[in-house]
């Protein structure tokens, strides 16, 4: 097994960054085909054949069962091809009796008339055009029973339970310190459902050439799907060819697959033509998975002069009546402040309602917005400033664990974050600052989110033109993937970035777990960079033992690449002729990463700090965000542009879920009530003044052989939190149940009397 | 969606006779409401009849001193037009508060005038709606309505209007020209085009079945401070939650009313000398909240005070 030590050898191009590639705000790759509209997401994939298309139909009722079965007329309508129900869909790989995030299983489509939350998909019709399949799908008549269902969070907490194999984490005596803490703050916070709205729906392509399959589908995990796929259809797994070349966002929603790639797939295997099939928005809202609401009690009990001495989040959240999944509000906490005496935990309703799952920086996104205010709560009754508060909470070592830090520049962020923001212009008494009709108030908040690293595997192929393909069953879901493989490539192979491509997406390439929990860039770059050292060593080792080559004879520990040149001092060779002479067809060579088995010998975050300015109307409740910056301290950063993008989208997903997002439950139909991005309100370009992020230079030698870690879900950690303190400093008013609308700050106000 | 056939009309005469020969046809604008809802099984007609080229997009001076606004002018082209935007400034400030750029670019006058409810159940066609599928009950009523009616609702509809232009348009006291399937031309207030939900809330306006607004005409601008303000949820692409237009002694509220709602009660409690919060006071005595929406009431008693006081601000006026 490897150790963290390993992977301190040199040489380490990453680390030694010869040509400056490696950081480098370099544009995407993929950047030219996605502004012009020519990178084809699965949809847009042209199958060999004219295909079909599927349309599928949404239970309307969220718990029951179907009673009755008319497809006659949808059969008999305009080129319609075949119209499915649970009745006469063909047989599938059984459901497992719970999901688990990473073991691919069956995930049947059709299976029974059993209906276990609104929305789920319960027909399709494929007809020989979209048009014919959706008015054909208008015309499929099913009746439905309707049963006794549980879908209001806040009316279940008695059902509430431990998550399956967890317990509360207790250290010290957390109630005896509570109170016996001088200094208190005890509140409670709502966070509601949240859906992902990436902007491409799931949608798949689906052909067959015999008995073997091959889907273009829009996911976040290559070799899981392709798996789960040939298991649903009970086909060995080498069968199925799963591609994700381009996918429109995944945020935790795509980390599974729906009925559009498991119809596709049998639909074209029955039709013996490709099919088509998408879910539309507002298929997206029920039919796919959401971040469930929560509900966060925390206490902090504080000596006079700061010092925590009690820490208490416990949370509250909800699952599917099938599911297994847990918002993690409440783990972040153990990581964060130091305190003697801590409690932190969850419990789990099962309810009628759609699957929850994963959404950007599950656990982190929904607990930061309790705790992270709790602190400002705490600061105001302290008489100290909110960046002090925290600082004077700095653990030396792991709170909980007490494992040393790999690294932790947390107070490095905050005061950075402090005086690039001129947090000194803070008044700490609020509603003091007017412009307008405008109530102005700055806030701020730390931002923690995890690090891992998982097993991945690469291919560097380099041809006779001197071209490096880089090869991964790896997804770029808007991240950059595609654009920092490429920068490993040529900075390890030292060629220009325009020598390199890439390849990615397809579950023939060399397998990567895909991208989640901010894991992408360190797991799928790790395995580059391995294979990229291997490739070096293949080709040194060919030149050297090339009597043709100016590099023959010598140490091929000393070969240098750069420039497309390999060189051993001053004999040297452009690496292509090398390759031209030797291999025509090219030189591969296979690299893989797998965590040290020492790794978790520490604590390895990423961190930040978020500073928010808000105007407030008094008058209305409208909250409009004027600047935010993050300050980040995130290992070596591959490229700046990209990252960039991750943090500040994630500090502006944070005013969303500060100010705007959240769905409703209507209790008497178990249904979400908005369906669409004109009801869902994600910010828009309008609600963001500035937004900055910066980045400090950070090397993890703990992490993973280049010292990266994640950007993609640090930046919303916190971000909300610092919005809600901003708006208190504004106005003087908290609102705990988010999002924090004109109605819910409007009654806040009056309540106060303003 | 529902197979369909479609037509361009070429002038305004051909596309009113084919609306009355057509049954269940509908006039095309901009499409940036209609085809959502047929793509949601909300509308469906048999028959479209494409209005979006005819040359009913000129804004033109009136021999009254104000302006001729022809149904086809797109929401962009009104907001920015030099006459609307020095005379008419509570028109621009309320047409540039509703959607998005590119949807005011494709919207017409026309068009906005009769787009429809943005109420969540008239949406989702798995709940009942009396106005979608009369008869089949209001799923808002006992639902999440934060944003429903507190004025002139019915127990068989608590929907408001979502335009925002409308309701400058109200305050602005604007006529709205008509040509009948007859092709009879008449023009009557704005004001009396759209109708409370009653018992029948499927049935929006007074307009008769193929009739074809063909312009919106402007009286020279009223004496005294404009301004229109929206309150929302996020800053853009987003319906109100309240709005008010003032335009001199008029005003108008939006995100209300089943209509663009004018607010009678405090104009003329404004004009008796009232302060404006007696003014919307009086108005809001006829305001009822329907369960979740009583925060508007709050709201516009706040909000049109605030705006009566700018409206008042030196250089606000025509
Ligand atoms: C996401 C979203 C957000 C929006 N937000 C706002 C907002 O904040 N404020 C706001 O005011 N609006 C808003 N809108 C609505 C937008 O303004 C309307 O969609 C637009 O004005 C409709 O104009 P159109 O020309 O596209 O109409 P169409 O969609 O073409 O037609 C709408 C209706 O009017 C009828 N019609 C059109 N022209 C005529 C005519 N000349 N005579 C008779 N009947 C006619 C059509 O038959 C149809 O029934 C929003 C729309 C969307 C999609
Ligand atoms: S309020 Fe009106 S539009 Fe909304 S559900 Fe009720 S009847 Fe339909």
């Amino acid at each position: 097994m490897t150790s963290v030590i390993d992977w301190e050898t040199t040489p380490n191009p990453v680390k030694e960054n010869r040509a400056g590639i490696i950081g480098k705000a370099v544009d995407r790759y993929e950047g030219p085909l996605k502004v012009t509209g020519t990178a084809p997401y699965a949809y847009e994939v042209e199958p060999p054949s004219p295909p079909a298309y599927g349309v599928m139909l949404s239970a309307p009722i969220a718990k029951g069962r179907i009673t009755g079965v008319d497809t006659a007329a949808a059969e008999a309508s305009p080129g319609v091809l075949l119209v499915w129900t649970y009745r006469n869909a063909p047989a599938q790989g059984p459901r497992p009796a719970r999901y688990d995030f990473f073991t691919p299983s069956p995930r049947p489509a059709l299976e029974s008339d059993q209906v276990y939350f609104f929305g789920q998909q319960v027909a399709v019709v494929v007809a020989d055009t979209l048009e014919n399949a959706t008015a054909a799908a208008a015309l499929v008549n099913l009746t439905f029973e309707d049963g006794a269902k549980a879908v209001i969070f806040h009316d279940h907490y008695d059902e509430a339970v431990d998550p399956p194999g967890e317990k509360d984490v207790e250290i010290g005596d957390f109630e005896q310190a509570f109170a016996a803490a001088p200094v208190k703050v005890d509140d409670v916070w709502r966070t509601p459902l949240q859906n992902h709205c990436q902007m491409e729906p799931c949608a798949t392509t689906a052909w067959w050439e015999g008995d073997h399959l091959t889907v273009h589908t829009s996911v976040q995990m290559v070799r899981f799907a392709q798996n789960s796929l040939a298991e649903t259809l009970m086909l060995p797994h080498k069968n199925v060819r799963l591609l994700t070349r381009y996918v429109g966002g995944g945020f935790g929603g795509k980390g599974s697959f729906y009925e559009d790639l498991v119809l596709a797939s049998l639909a074209a295997r029955e039709l013996g033509r490709p099919v088509k099939v998408a879910l539309s928005r507002q298929q997206m809202m029920h039919g796919t998975v959401h971040r469930p609401a929560t509900e966060q009690h925390v206490r902090l009990g504080a000596t006079p002069d700061g010092v925590l001495t009690a820490m208490s989040l416990m949370t509250i959240t909800h699952c599917d009546r099938r599911g297994n999944f847990t918002e993690h509000a409440s783990n972040f906490a153990r990581n964060l402040y130091a305190a003697p005496n801590r409690l932190t935990g969850h419990r789990l309703v099962r309810l009628d309602l759609p699957v929850a799952s994963a959404m950007r920086a599950p656990g982190e996104a929904s607990g930061t917005l309790s705790l992270e205010v709790a602190m400002d709560e705490l600061a105001e009754k302290l008489g100290m400033d909110p960046v002090e508060l925290r600082i004077k909470n700095e653990p030396p070592t792991d709170p909980e664990t007490g494992k040393p830090f790999s690294i932790r520049q947390l107070v490095r962020c905050m005061k950075e974050g402090a005086q690039l923001f001129g947090w000194d212009r803070r008044l700490p008494t609020p509603g003091q600052v007017r412009d307008g009709r405008w109530l102005v108030g700055l806030g701020m908040a730390a931002a923690i989110r995890g690090n891992f690293l998982l097993p991945a595997k690469a291919s560097f192929t380099v041809d006779a033109d001197g071209v490096i393909t880089v090869k991964q069953g790896m997804t770029d879901i808007g991240t950059g993937t595609y654009t920092v493989l490429a920068q490993i490539a040529a900075e390890t192979l030292g060629v220009p970035l325009g020598d390199v491509r890439v390849e990615i997406g397809d579950s023939e390439l060399p397998p990567a777990p895909g991208s989640g929990g901010q894991f992408g860039a360190a797991t799928a770059g790790s395995a580059a960079l391995d294979a990229g050292m291997n490739l070096r060593k293949a080709i040194a080792e060919l030149a050297v033992g090339d009597a043709a080559s100016p590099l023959s004879g010598g140490d091929p520990a000393q070969v240098t690449f750069q420039d497309g040149v390999i060189a051993i001092a001053n004999r040297s060779e452009r690496l292509s002729d090398l390759i031209r002479r030797n291999r025509p067809d090219g030189l591969t060579a296979d690299g893989e990463v797998r965590p040290a088995a020492d790794a978790g010998q520490w604590s390895s975050h990423t961190y930040g700090a978020h500073y928010v300015e808000v105007a407030v109307d008094p008058v209305t409740g409208e909250v409009r965000t004027r600047r935010m910056l993050g300050v980040f301290a995130a290992g070596r950063i591959l490229n700046y542009k990209t990252a960039r993008s991750q943090l500040t989208g994630g500090m502006i997903w944070g005013v969303g879920s500060a100010l705007t997002e959240g769905n409703v439950v209507d209790a008497r139909y178990g249904s979400l009530i908005n369906q669409d991005l004109a009801g869902y309100l994600v910010p828009v370009q309008a609600d963001i003044g500035e937004v900055e992020a910066i980045m400090l230079d950070e090397v993890d030698d703990k992490a993973n052989p280049m010292g990266i870690k994640g950007v993609g879900e640090l930046g919303i950690s916190g971000a909300g939190a610092a919005v809600a303190n901003a708006i208190y400093n504004a106005v003087g008013v908290r609102v705990r149940d988010y999002p924090i609308t004109p109605d819910k700050l409007l009654a806040a106000l009056m309540a106060a009397g303003r | 969606m529902r197979p369909f056939t479609y037509e361009r009309a070429t002038d305004a005469a051909a596309a009113v006779k084919s609306a009355a020969e057509t049954p269940n046809a509908k006039f095309l604008a901009g499409g940036t409401n209609l085809l959502d809802l047929m793509k949601l099984e909300i509308e469906h007609p048999n028959h479209l009849i494409d209005v979006g080229r005819l040359p009913l997009a000129k804004i033109e001076d009136t021999a009254e001193g104000g302006l001729r606004i022809g149904a086809m002018a797109s929401n962009s082209h009104v907001a920015a037009d030099p006459r609307v935007r020095a005379r008419y400034p509570v028109l621009t400030q309320a047409i540039v508060a509703g959607g998005s750029p590119q949807l005011r670019n494709k919207a017409s006058v026309g068009g906005n005038l009769l787009q429809r409810t943005r109420c969540a159940y008239f949406y989702d066609t798995s709940k009942p709606c009396n106005k979608r599928a009369p008869g089949s009950g209001c799923g808002a009523l006992e639902g999440l309505n934060r944003n429903s009616a507190i004025f002139g609702a019915s127990h068989a509809c608590i929907a408001t209007h979502p335009s925002d232009m409308a309701v400058a348009l109200v305050a602005l006291d604007a006529e709205v020209e008509v040509l009948s399937p007859a092709g009879q031309a008449r023009s009557f207030p704005l004001m009396e085009l759209h109708r409370l939900p009653g018992e029948t809330p499927d049935v929006e306006t007074h307009l008769i079945p193929g009739e074809l607004i063909t312009a919106v005409v402007l009286p020279p601008p009223p004496k005294g401070g404009q301004v229109y303000r929206k309150v929302r949820d996020r800053a853009s692409y987003s319906a109100g939650l309240a709005s008010v237009a003032i335009a001199g002694g008029r005003m108008a509220l939006g995100a209300v009313a089943h209509k663009p709602w004018r607010a009678a009660e405090a104009e003329a409690a404004l004009a008796s000398g009232a302060s404006p919060a007696e003014a919307i006071g009086a108005e809001l005595a006829a305001a009822s909240a329907n369960g979740r929406n009583g925060f508007k009431i709050n709201l516009i008693s706040r909000l049109v005070p605030a705006a009566v006081a700018e409206a008042r601000e030196p250089g606000r006026g025509a």
